[in-house]
């Protein structure tokens, strides 16, 4: 099914302007197409026939904007999303940052958490754990409040478990978590060294210095200006060395920080030389 | 006879056996054409794809896989890159989005196929291949709704049928084509020869 078309791009404008003034919360600069998709989506989803009935519900129903947060922007993810990714880590990224006596690792736009459980894995396996803690952050509370719980469909293990064999982990996959009816719960050793906190790229400064900035398949959200912002406060937030990882289709390339990271391969890493 | 607009996109959509018939028609296209042509497949995502290069073989336009926020030109052909929805900023740019699945499927070519008819209204045309899913048909009807053009491949020469009889049976179309005489239809398509 493809979405209805209710939601028109000057009704769009004004229902941004109307949230960023009512609740401070800026999406003005995310990319019309996808966000188009979402407005529709949520109309949709919660039986609203016109785009005015959206509006009147979000300006007059405060507690309706965690809802609307939620559903306007995509939380689809996977554990050990692009094997080959997750090996590069494996194997090249967490050996440097092992020789600092202290790691931090952010993940911004971390949604419900899958890629910082994937990491703590990583981080398990290769005897880094204890020295490191991973700050996941995302603008939407409600999946942090998912994140933090490491519970995820038992459904989804099967694949996960083979995008973890895909990336070279040796042990058997299960054992990191416990399967109870149609979910699986990872165990809780494995967000102790996890921070969760509300981040909003748009607005948020930067809040630390890390080592590996880690932020796959968000910055596709965000237009050109938008995009080349979030770059400049992850440059600020990278001590020198340190790695910026993105999507499989995302790049540092064209963008106003280019020419301080040097690729690593093929891969979506870049490494802050300057 | 409708009074057609010129195509400003073409939009090729296909799921099994619709590689081969790309294959068979991108050697005699010509190269030069006044607009992009968005190939969106469905296939498995893997990192190191051959689809572009086999693609890009065959073919004397350029082929090459679409990025986020990529500038679209003429004469140049696109690939939506596995497991990623293609959708169209404006006349110009395009945006990948890795929402839900549709249909089963991302790319879906219902996704990509809507959102052209949004900005590109009656310039769109739109091909629909081989394929066993129905992905592709409600985003025809939107392109048809727009007074784009919407051809399918005649499904007596689809290796599976379903996807463009799916269209024949729904949708008033503007041309069935067999894969040989597509080449020339997309050429005609293009306002310099």
């Amino acid at each position: 099914m493809v979405e209805l078309d209710i939601v028109k791009n000057d009704d769009m404008e004004m229902l941004l302007k109307d949230i960023s003034h009512l609740y401070g919360y800026d999406f003005t600069q995310y990319s019309k197409a996808s966000l188009k998709r979402r407005l529709n989506r949520i109309c949709m989803l919660d039986k609203f026939t016109s785009f005015a009935e959206l509006r009147y519900r979000l300006i007059h129903d405060s507690t309706y904007l965690s809802r609307f947060i939620e559903e306007i922007t995509v939380n689809v993810t996977e554990m050990f999303r692009d094997p080959h990714f997750y090996a590069t880590l494996r194997h090249h990224i967490l050996p440097i940052l092992g020789t600092y006596p202290f790691i931090r690792i952010w993940v911004a736009g971390c949604s419900t958490g899958e890629e910082a459980y994937s990491l703590a894995i990583l981080l398990k396996e290769t005897n880094l754990f204890d020295k490191t803690l991973i700050y996941a952050t995302d603008i939407n509370p409600s999946v942090l409040e998912k994140a933090s719980k490491g519970i995820f469909p038992l459904n989804h293990m099967k694949q996960y478990s083979r995008n973890y064999i895909l990336s070279g982990g040796k042990n058997d996959f299960s054992s990191y978590y416990v399967s109870m009816y149609d979910v699986a719960k990872f165990h809780s050793n494995l967000s102790s060294r996890m921070i969760f906190s509300t981040h909003n790229l748009v607005s948020d400064s930067s809040f630390n210095e890390f080592q590996l900035i880690l932020c796959r398949n968000v910055l596709i959200y965000f237009d050109k200006d938008l995009q080349n912002k979030v770059f400049k406060l992850f440059d600020d937030s990278l001590q020198p060395l340190g790695f910026l990882a993105l999507g499989a289709k995302e790049t540092l390339r064209f963008s106003n920080v280019e020419h301080h990271y040097k690729q690593w391969n093929e891969d979506r890493i870049w490494k802050k030389i300057s | 006879m409708k009074n057609r607009k010129a195509t400003e996109i073409l939009l090729i959509g296909g799921s099994a056996g619709s590689i081969s018939v790309l294959l068979e028609v991108l050697p005699h296209l010509n190269d030069h054409l006044s607009f992009p042509i968005m190939v969106i497949v469905h296939r498995q995502a893997h990192p190191e794809s051959i689809l572009e290069g086999l693609l890009a073989f065959r073919s004397r336009l350029p082929v090459e896989e679409a990025y986020d926020k990529m500038i679209l030109k003429a004469s140049r052909i696109y690939l939506v890159p596995a497991d990623y929805h293609l959708l169209f900023e404006d006349k110009q740019m395009v945006s990948l989005d890795y929402s839900e699945k549709v249909n089963y499927s991302r790319p879906s070519i219902d996704v990509t196929f809507q959102s052209a008819a949004q900005i590109f209204m009656g310039h769109t045309t739109a091909l629909l291949l081989s394929g066993a899913n129905a992905d592709g048909l409600e985003g025809l009807r939107c392109i048809a709704q727009q007074q784009g053009d919407v051809l399918v491949q005649d499904p007596d020469t689809a290796e599976i049928a379903y996807m463009p009889q799916q269209a024949l049976l729904n949708l008033q179309v503007d041309a069935v084509l067999k894969p040989r005489e597509m080449a020339s239809f997309i050429n005609q398509l293009s306002t310099k020869y």
